[in-house]
């Protein structure tokens, strides 16, 4: 406890400081308070998905008495889609590498981790952009029936997960280049990781439920 | 004040202890590959009656290996599995009582189930 009353405050207008860098402040449970916040975050979405795939189960094979057209399952293209959901895949093995990196202080191996983490998501989202478009060029539309639109709603909010979080992954790459986050601050792509795994998991459930179960 | 920073450098250690090494972890992303595979290989050829056990078991050990070892949930506190299976377990239940509520489970009515009953 003596530590903190020896802590230099002058540059706290900037933001962190020194003490900051190599410690946080102690908590009951002697975790950190951002990647507590973290897992209760990935715990609530949990809630978001869980209705959302529910809703997409419920309704994979209503086309609405008043609306026609195709299900999303009459269009899916299954080799496609799994060579996306192995790239998402192998994304984690990248995300986890670049995270092992910076607790070693391999801050070129972190970088380039975190961005071939980036660029595999990218290749994610642009092919489910392909996979949407082909959708909509063969008829299945937001609003052609409601089981069009619950697949839309579902995938659409993983893949703003997955654009969010290359977001997050080129922000640490910059932030890392720019020498803002050392080793010392590993925690933060630590933290920013279990994002990045979290929406593997939840295209892992996707993949299997909407794509694979008849 | 040195038992407190004896107990940081522990802690310390304890953090680039957690989890596997480089190679641990290229060999957990193998075996999530082969298991995709599994996955995919029932979409071209018929497994039968065990076709939608095995994806679902398959979907549930593969979300098991991510969590426990790219999330480090198995190497880390309680306190985050809790928050997490709380959030899963929730997740279900908001399944089950939508199934409930939308006669998912059962059709009495014996309406169209195509429609909206």
């Amino acid at each position: 406890m003596a530590d903190i009353d020896e802590i230099d405050t002058s540059n706290l207008a900037y933001g962190r400081t020194e003490w900051d860098d190599h410690h946080h402040l102690p908590t009951n449970t002697g975790l950190t308070n951002e990647k507590v916040t973290m897992w209760a975050f990935l715990g609530s979405d949990c809630l978001l998905f869980g209705a959302l795939i529910s809703t997409y189960l419920l309704l994979r094979n209503r086309v609405g008495p008043a609306t026609s057209g195709p299900t999303a399952a009459d269009l899916f293209d299954i080799p496609f889609t799994s060579v996306s959901s192995f790239v998402l895949l192998m994304s984690s093995l990248t995300m986890v590498l670049a995270v092992t990196s910076i607790q070693r202080a391999e801050m070129d191996r972190c970088k380039l981790w975190l961005l071939t983490t980036a660029a595999l998501g990218s290749i994610f989202i642009a092919g489910q952009v392909y996979e949407f478009t082909s959708f909509y060029r063969e008829g299945l539309g937001f609003t052609t029936n409601i089981s069009s639109s619950a697949f839309y709603t579902l995938t659409g909010f993983h893949g703003v997960h997955v654009s969010l979080g290359i977001v997050m992954l080129v922000t640490m790459w910059v932030l890392v280049s720019g020498g803002q986050i050392g080793p010392e601050r590993a925690e933060t792509i630590e933290i920013i990781g279990l994002y990045w795994h979290f929406v593997d998991i939840v295209w892992i459930v996707i993949f299997a439920v909407v794509y694979l179960i008849p | 004040m040195n038992t407190v920073a004896v107990s940081e450098e522990e802690t310390h250690e304890e953090h680039h202890d957690h989890g596997l090494s480089d190679v641990g972890y290229i060999k957990v992303a193998l075996i999530l590959a082969v298991l995709t595979a599994v996955e995919v290989a029932t979409y071209f050829w018929d497994f039968g009656v065990v076709e939608v056990p095995s994806l679902l078991i398959l979907m549930v050990v593969k979300f098991q290996i991510v969590v426990s070892y790219f999330m480090h949930l198995k190497f880390d506190s309680k306190v985050f599995s809790y928050l997490f299976v709380t959030g899963v377990i929730l997740a279900m239940l908001v399944f089950a009582a939508m199934g409930t509520s939308l006669a998912f489970w059962q059709n009495p009515s014996g309406c169209d189930i195509s429609a909206f009953c």
